[in-house]
C-alpha cells in the first residue's frame, strides 16, 4: 500500500482506531461507567464512518438555491441515518447508566471484579 | 382496511406503549395490551393467508414508492415468524409481571417494555429495509434489558448490563455492515440490494460488510463462541419474560440471518464462494453439544433451559449452513417449534417459582406429586425437545436428519442423533427429580396458579399438536424455504 493510498484513507484509519479505544474499553475495564463511556466511544466511531462515507468532493450541504444548478451536493442520506443511530445510543446509554444506578443499590460498588466476589462470598 | 394491515401489525404495539404509560390503571392497561396482542395474532394470520393466495405483499409507507420511502414487504418466511412472534405474545402476555420486581402500582410499566420489544420484534421481521431493521432491533434490545432487570435476583441487573454491552456491540456490528452495503450499492431497499449488490459482489468491501453484518447477527441469535449473554439473562429474568424471550428474540436474528444470506447476498456467493459452511456447520454442531452437555450439570432449571436453547439454536443454523431446502425447512420449521416448546418449559417454570420461591432443581423433589399437572407439562414439554416422535421436535429432527441424509452427511447424522441422546439424560434428570424421589417432608400437594399454567399447557399442547398435525406447518415452512433458495422475495 502506497503512502498515498494509506492516507487517502484517513477517515477510515480514524474510525478504526477510535472503534478499536471504544472495544478495548469495554472489555478490559471493570469500573461499568467506564465501560459506558468505552461504548459510547465505540458508537461514535460507526457515526463517523457514516458521516464521512457522505461526503462528496467538493460538495456543498445539501441545500436547494433558486437559479443555481450546477452545484454537487454532499450526500444527506447517512448524516439523516446517522441522526436516528444518535438517538439510539442516548437511549441505550441512558437504559445503562440507569442500570448501572440500580447496580449501586443493590450491590454498593460499580467495580465488576467486586460484584463477582460479592456473589461468591453469597454462595 | 386490509392493504394496511402490515402498518397496522407495527402500529397497534408501537401506539399502546405510551398509552400505557398515560393509563396507569392496572386492570384497564392489562385488558388493553391482552387486546392489543390478540389483534396482533389476528392480523398476523390474515396476513400469512394473504401471502399464501396472492404471493409477496409490499406496503410502501405515505405512499413513498422506492428507494425514497421506507417499505414493508411481507412473503410467506416472514408473515410464518410473524405469526410465532404474536402468538407467543398472546399467550404470555396475558399473565402480567409475573415474580418480578415490578411494585404494585406499577404494573403499567412493565407491558408498556413489552409492547416495546414486541413492537421491536415485530417491526424487524416485517420490514424490508435494512436500516429500519436495525432501529427495530435497538427499540426490541432497549426495552428486552429493562425486561430482564425486572428480575427478583440483583443478579439480573448485572445480567442485564452485560447483555446491553454485548448486545450494543452486535447492533452496531450490524449497523457498520449495512453501511459499507449501502456505501457500495446506494440503497438500502432489501429488494434493490439484492440486485444492486450482483456487480459488485467480488468486492472486498461486500465481504468484509458481510462479516460484519454475520457476527452482529450471530451475537443476538447466541450463535455458540457468541452465547454468554444469554444464560445469565435467560436465568435471573422474570420467568414470562424468559418465556417470552427464548421464544422471540433468538428466532428473529435466526429470521435476519435467513434474510441476509438468501435474499440480500444469496445462497451461491454466501456457500460457493465465502464458504459459510465451513465455519457454520461445525459451530452449528459444537452449539448442539456444548449446550446440551452444559445443560446436563446445571444445578437450576432455568439455567438447564437457557443451554438448552443454545443447543436448539445450533439445530436450527445446521438447517441453515446446509444450504438445501430441505435444510432450511428444517431450520424455518424447528423455529416455530422450538419457540414453542421453549415458552412453554420457560411457563412450566414459572409455575414452579410461583409455588417453591426458586427454580433449583434440587428443590423439585416429588414434583409430581406436588404439582402434577406442572409435572406433567415439564414432562411432555422435555420430550419435544429430545425429539420423541409424536412431539414437535421430532418433526423438526426429522426434517432436519432427511436434509442431513439427501447431502449423504452420514457423520452430521450420527451426531444430530448423538445429541438427541444428550438432551434425553438432561431431560430425564428432571424426570427422575419429580418423580423418582419423595418429596421434602411437610410438602403438601400444591398446584401452580392456573394464571402460569394455562399458558403453559397451551404451548405444551400446541407442540404436541404440531407435532401429529405436521401438514400446516411443514408446508409454510418448505414454501418458505422454496421462496428463499429460489432467489429474492
Amino acid at each position: 500500500m502506497s503512502l498515498d493510498t494509506f492516507a487517502g484513507l484517513w477517515n477510515y484509519w480514524a474510525v478504526i482506531v477510535l472503534m478499536m479505544i471504544g472495544l478495548y474499553i469495554m472489555i478490559s475495564r471493570g469500573n461499568l461507567v467506564k465501560k459506558m463511556m468505552g461504548m459510547n466511544i465505540f458508537q461514535v466511531s460507526v457515526i463517523m464512518l457514516y458521516v464521512s462515507m457522505g461526503k462528496v468532493k467538493g460538495g456543498t450541504p445539501p441545500i436547494l438555491i433558486e437559479g443555481v444548478t450546477d452545484t454537487v451536493f454532499s450526500n444527506p442520506l447517512p448524516h439523516v441515518l446517522m441522526l436516528t443511530a444518535i438517538v439510539v445510543g442516548v437511549a441505550t446509554t441512558a437504559v445503562g447508566l440507569a442500570l448501572t444506578v440500580r447496580i449501586k443499590e443493590a450491590y454498593g460498588t460499580v467495580e465488576e471484579d467486586e460484584i463477582v466476589d460479592l456473589e461468591r462470598d453469597a454462595q | 382496511m386490509s392493504e394496511h394491515l402490515p402498518a397496522l401489525q407495527v402500529v397497534i404495539p408501537l401506539l399502546a406503549a405510551p398509552l400505557c404509560l398515560l393509563i396507569r390503571n392496572h386492570a384497564v392497561v392489562r385488558a388493553m395490551s391482552i387486546a392489543v396482542t390478540f389483534v396482533g395474532l389476528g392480523i398476523s394470520l390474515s396476513l400469512l393467508a394473504q401471502v399464501q393466495e396472492v404471493g409477496t405483499v409490499v406496503y410502501e409507507f405515505g405512499n413513498w414508492m422506492r428507494p425514497l420511502g421506507v417499505q414493508y414487504a411481507v412473503d410467506i418466511t416472514n408473515a410464518f415468524v410473524l405469526v410465532i412472534l404474536s402468538l407467543i405474545a398472546a399467550v404470555v402476555l396475558p399473565i402480567g409481571p409475573g415474580h418480578s420486581q415490578v411494585e404494585k402500582g406499577r404494573e403499567y410499566l412493565f407491558y408498556a417494555a413489552f409492547l416495546l420489544c414486541l413492537t421491536g420484534l415485530l417491526g424487524v421481521t416485517i420490514t424490508g429495509d435494512v436500516f429500519n431493521a436495525f432501529v427495530f432491533l435497538e427499540i426490541a434490545s432497549l426495552s428486552t434489558y429493562i425486561l430482564i432487570a425486572l428480575g427478583r435476583d440483583r443478579r439480573a441487573l448485572m445480567a442485564a448490563f452485560s447483555y446491553l454491552v454485548v448486545g450494543t456491540i452486535g447492533a452496531s456490528f450490524l449497523l457498520i455492515g449495512i453501511g459499507l452495503l449501502y456505501q457500495m450499492t446506494g440503497t438500502l431497499n432489501i429488494a434493490d440490494l439484492a440486485v444492486r449488490l450482483e456487480a459488485v459482489k467480488e468486492t472486498r468491501t461486500v465481504v468484509v460488510a458481510f462479516s460484519f453484518v454475520m457476527v452482529g447477527i450471530s451475537i443476538k441469535l447466541a450463535l455458540l463462541p457468541l452465547h454468554q449473554w444469554l444464560p445469565n439473562s435467560y436465568t435471573y429474568a422474570p420467568p414470562v419474560v424468559s418465556a417470552f424471550l427464548s421464544g422471540t428474540s433468538t428466532k428473529v436474528a435466526y429470521y435476519l440471518m435467513l434474510r441476509f444470506v438468501f435474499t440480500i447476498l444469496g445462497a451461491a456467493f454466501v456457500f460457493e464462494t465465502l464458504h459459510l459452511n465451513l465455519i457454520l456447520t461445525p459451530l452449528s454442531i459444537a452449539a448442539m453439544f456444548i449446550g446440551s452437555t452444559a445443560a446436563i450439570y446445571q444445578t437450576d432449571f432455568k439455567r438447564l433451559l437457557a443451554y438448552s436453547s443454545i443447543a436448539q439454536i445450533g439445530y436450527m443454523t445446521l438447517g441453515l449452513s446446509f444450504n438445501t431446502e430441505l435444510g432450511v425447512t428444517a431450520g424455518i420449521v424447528h423455529l416455530f417449534n422450538h419457540a414453542l416448546m421453549k415458552s412453554g418449559l420457560f411457563l412450566v417454570a414459572g409455575c414452579i417459582v410461583a409455588r417453591l420461591g426458586s427454580s433449583a432443581i434440587a428443590d423439585m423433589r416429588g414434583l409430581g406429586k406436588r404439582m402434577p399437572l406442572t409435572a406433567a407439562a415439564l414432562v411432555v414439554g422435555g420430550l419435544g425437545l429430545i425429539g420423541v416422535p409424536g412431539t414437535a421436535g421430532f418433526v423438526s429432527k426429522w426434517v432436519l436428519i432427511s436434509a442431513a441424509l439427501e447431502q449423504e452427511y452420514f457423520d452430521v447424522t450420527i451426531l444430530i442423533l448423538l445429541s438427541s441422546l444428550l438432551a434425553l439424560v438432561y431431560v430425564w434428570r428432571l424426570i427422575e427429580v419429580m418423580y423418582l424421589s419423595e418429596p421434602p417432608e411437610g410438602a403438601e400437594k400444591n398446584e401452580a396458579p392456573l394464571l402460569f399454567l394455562v399458558p403453559a399447557w397451551i404451548l405444551v399442547a400446541a407442540s404436541i399438536y404440531f407435532g401429529i398435525s405436521t401438514d400446516s406447518t411443514l408446508g409454510v415452512a418448505s414454501a418458505a424455504a422454496r421462496q428463499l433458495l429460489g432467489g429474492g422475495g
